[in-house]
C-alpha cells in the first residue's frame, strides 16, 4: 500500500499541505515556550497527550507507549 | 479594570526582527480563524517583535482550550493556521515560531513577555538565521510489503499440517522483520553520519504511531535536522542514498520546515533547575 510519501517538495511557500502528525510533532513539542496569560499553556504537552491519546493511538492496541509514557493516568501535571 | 469584558485575546505566532520583509509577509498572512495578522513591536531600538492576531477570548480561555484540545478538528484548524503564518513569514525572514496557542489577554501583556525575553529571542534568532529544518523518518515496512511472502521452505512440502506451516511461516516473517530492523539501524547510522557532516543540530521526536501516523509501516526514527540552507542539498543527497541497498526500510524526508524543532530556548524568565 505504500505511498512512499511524495518526494518532499521544494516549494517553500505556504499552502503546502503537510501531514498533520508531522505538524503536531513540531507545534506541540517544538516552538519557543513562553508563559502566556492563559494558564493552560500547551507547553504543558502532557495535557494534549491526555486529550489526544485516544485519537492518536486508538488503532494501535498494543501500543508501545510513547504517548502514554509520561502520563500517569489523568494527571496533566505529571512529568 | 474590567478584564472580564474583553472579547478578544492576543494570539502570538512568532518572534522576528522588524523590517520591510517581515511587515510585508505579515500583511499577506491570515491567522487563526482568518484574522488579520499584525506586528507587536518590542520596547527599544532594534528590539524583536511579536507577530500576532486577535482571537476570540472565549475560544482561548482556559476552560475552552481544555475542551478544544480534545477536538482534533479544532486542533488541526488552529495548527494549520499557525503553520500558514509561520511558513509565510519564514519565506521572507528568520522567524522563531512559538509553541501552539501562546495567548495573552492583550497586546500590552504580550509586549511585556516580548521585552522580558529579548535576550533569549535575539540569541535564538541568530542561531537559526539562514537555517531550515528537515524531518527524517525511518520506517520498517510492514512484512507483506518488505518482501515477497517467504517461500514455503522445503519443510512445508505436501504432508505438513496447516499448523506447522503456519508456525514456520510466522517464523520466517519474524526473521524478515528482524533483519529489516537491523537494516533500519544501518540506515539510521548513515543518516546520523550525514548529520554530523552537514547539520548544525539534531532533535528527536517520538516515533509516530496510531491513526494519525497513517501508515502500517513501523516508524522507528523520527528526527529533525537543522541545516544551513546551503548545506541542505548535500545532506538530502546522502539521506536519499541511505536505504538504497536496504530492503524493507523506507526513509521519508519532510521539509524544508521553519526550524520549529530548534526554537526551544529555555524560558528566559523561569530559572527552573534541572536540564532536561
Amino acid at each position: 500500500m505504500t505511498e512512499p510519501a511524495a518526494p518532499a517538495e521544494r516549494d517553500p511557500l505556504p499552502q503546502r499541505q503537510v501531514a498533520l502528525i508531522d505538524l503536531l510533532d513540531r507545534l506541540l513539542s517544538g516552538g519557543v515556550v513562553i508563559t502566556g496569560d492563559v494558564l493552560l499553556s500547551i507547553a504543558d504537552i502532557d495535557l494534549v497527550r491526555v486529550s489526544l491519546r485516544a485519537l492518536v493511538v486508538s488503532v494501535d492496541a498494543q501500543t508501545r507507549p510513547l504517548w502514554a509514557r509520561t502520563l500517569p493516568e489523568g494527571d496533566p501535571n505529571a512529568r | 479594570m474590567s478584564a472580564e469584558d474583553i472579547a478578544y485575546a492576543t494570539y502570538v505566532y512568532a518572534v522576528a526582527r522588524d523590517g520591510d520583509a517581515l511587515r510585508e509577509s505579515a500583511a499577506e498572512s491570515a491567522g487563526v480563524a482568518g484574522a488579520p495578522v499584525r506586528i507587536i513591536p518590542g520596547t527599544g531600538d532594534g528590539a524583536p517583535v511579536f507577530v500576532a492576531s486577535s482571537v476570540s477570548a472565549h475560544d482561548f480561555d482556559e476552560a475552552a482550550l481544555r475542551r478544544h484540545l480534545e477536538d482534533l478538528e479544532w486542533l488541526e484548524a488552529v495548527a494549520r493556521a499557525h503553520h500558514a503564518v509561520i511558513e509565510r513569514l519564514g519565506a521572507a525572514t528568520t522567524v522563531l515560531p512559538l509553541r501552539l496557542a501562546t495567548v495573552y489577554l492583550d497586546d500590552d501583556r504580550a509586549r511585556e513577555a516580548l521585552d522580558a525575553g529579548r535576550a533569549a529571542f535575539e540569541q535564538l534568532l541568530a542561531k537559526l538565521e539562514g537555517h531550515v529544518e528537515w524531518g527524517i523518518k525511518i520506517y520498517v515496512e510492514a512484512p507483506d510489503e518488505a518482501a515477497p511472502p517467504p517461500p514455503p521452505g522445503p519443510a512445508s512440502s505436501p504432508g505438513v499440517g496447516p499448523g506447522r506451516a503456519y508456525l514456520s511461516n510466522r517464523r520466517a516473517q519474524r526473521s524478515v522483520r528482524d533483519s529489516a530492523h537491523r537494516a533500519a539501524g544501518t540506515a539510521a547510522e548513515r543518516i546520523e553520519a550525514a548529520g554530523r557532516a552537514f547539520a548544525t543540530d539534531r532533535a528527536r521526536h517520538r516515533v509516530q504511531q496510531g491513526e494519525l501516523a497513517g501508515s502500517r509501516d513501523e516508524n522507528v526514527v523520527n528526527d529533525a535536522y537543522l541545516l544551513r540552507a546551503d548545506r541542505s542539498d548535500a545532506f538530502r543527497a546522502e539521506v536519499a542514498r541511505a536505504a538504497d541497498d536496504l530492503p524493507g526500510v523506507r526513509v521519508d524526508v519532510t521539509g524544508p520546515w521553519v526550524p520549529y524543532s530548534f526554537a526551544t530556548a529555555p524560558e528566559p524568565a523561569a530559572a527552573e533547575g534541572g536540564p532536561s
